[in-house]
């Protein structure tokens, strides 16, 4: 089974790279653009053919390690 | 004194904190893999700056899981004094044993200049040679120097006074002006609550000898060694 694992900053904390971009797409011309936000994507094989077995322990992989809940968020899919 | 330098593979200011604790201030020295099983014997340890495991996910975030950082929790849970510069600061703060996260720095640049930070608190082990408000000039040389905590955490911090350093103006003036870095509050350097763990981000074994022409960082260490010696009770460790 494949997860599929976004982290990207909670909801307002500074993010300075996607106000970088932001500005930048905004000089490009991009007039219609709102906020962006910068995050990781990873892809875990887990050796596991049960779901549920699967999200427990994806759920504690990114609480462990792939995410800082002090300033991050996660979400995952698994396929 | 016997103080224990961790070496984390990246770890690349190792060698300066031995440097200075060995032939600056006269004490013993041991350096110590992160794979080591013991911290026998040991007065101090130091996390020291670099980038260990490349900052590979986050800054810390795969030191924190190094064999000896469970030995380093139980040293500190005993009252062991712990001292985190730069990277050392930020596996302090994935391991939590202090409070908050690093964020990446609001220009999005590495900063590596000498800066003026003030001694908010200088009642602590780590600052009791500083007097009360001292500007100091140390170096920052960081991309993740951001500090973050929540406003409750932050309250709690200030209400106990374990914020100990913060950028400053060279008067003395802590305003946003003055922060290289967006980090919160001006935020340098953080105290336990207990008293026995800092971190900071500027790098005092960059400046602890007059022949680099600033000595200000040594008063950090000079304070280490005052209170080491003042404090009587030997640590207790448990058997592993």
């Amino acid at each position: 089974m494949k997860a599929k694992i976004y982290v990207t900053l909670k909801q307002g904390i500074l993010d300075p790279q996607g106000k970088a971009i932001e500005h930048a797409l905004g000089s490009l011309g991009f007039n219609n653009v709102g906020h962006v936000r910068v995050g990781k994507y990873m892809e875990v094989e887990v050796n596991e053919t049960d779901k549920t077995k699967a999200d427990v322990t994806v759920k504690a992989m990114c609480e462990k390690l792939l995410a800082n809940t002090i300033v991050e968020e996660y979400r995952y899919e698994l396929q | 004194m016997k103080i224990g330098v961790i070496v984390f593979p990246g770890s690349n200011c190792d060698d300066d904190c031995r440097h200075i604790f060995k032939d600056v201030l006269g004490q013993s020295v041991e350096m110590i893999w992160h794979k080591e099983t013991s911290l026998a014997g040991l007065d101090v340890i130091v996390l020291p700056g670099g980038f260990s495991y490349g900052d590979y996910l986050r800054t810390g975030a795969i030191a924190k899981f190094s064999p000896v950082m469970g030995l380093v929790k139980e040293f500190a849970k005993v009252g062991g004094m712990v001292l985190g510069v730069c990277n050392g600061f930020q596996i302090l703060l994935e391991a939590g044993m202090l409070p908050g996260a690093m964020l990446r720095n609001k220009s999005l640049h590495f900063i590596c200049k000498d800066l003026p930070v003030k001694v908010e608190n200088a009642a602590t082990a780590f600052t009791s040679a500083c007097q009360p408000g001292q500007v100091l000039t140390l170096p920052i040389a960081h991309a993740d120097g951001n500090y973050y905590a929540d406003p409750v955490t932050l309250a709690a911090m200030q209400a106990n006074a374990q914020i100990v350093l913060r950028y400053c103006t060279p008067e003395g003036k802590v305003m946003p002006e003055a922060n290289p870095n967006g980090s919160l509050g001006n935020i340098a350097g953080i105290i336990n609550a207990a008293g026995n763990v800092l971190g900071m981000m500027p790098h005092p074994e960059r400046c602890a000898e007059t022949v680099l022409g600033n000595d200000d960082g040594k008063l950090i260490f000079r304070s280490m060694l005052e209170s080491l010696r003042q404090s009587k009770k030997p640590l207790q460790m448990a058997p592993v």
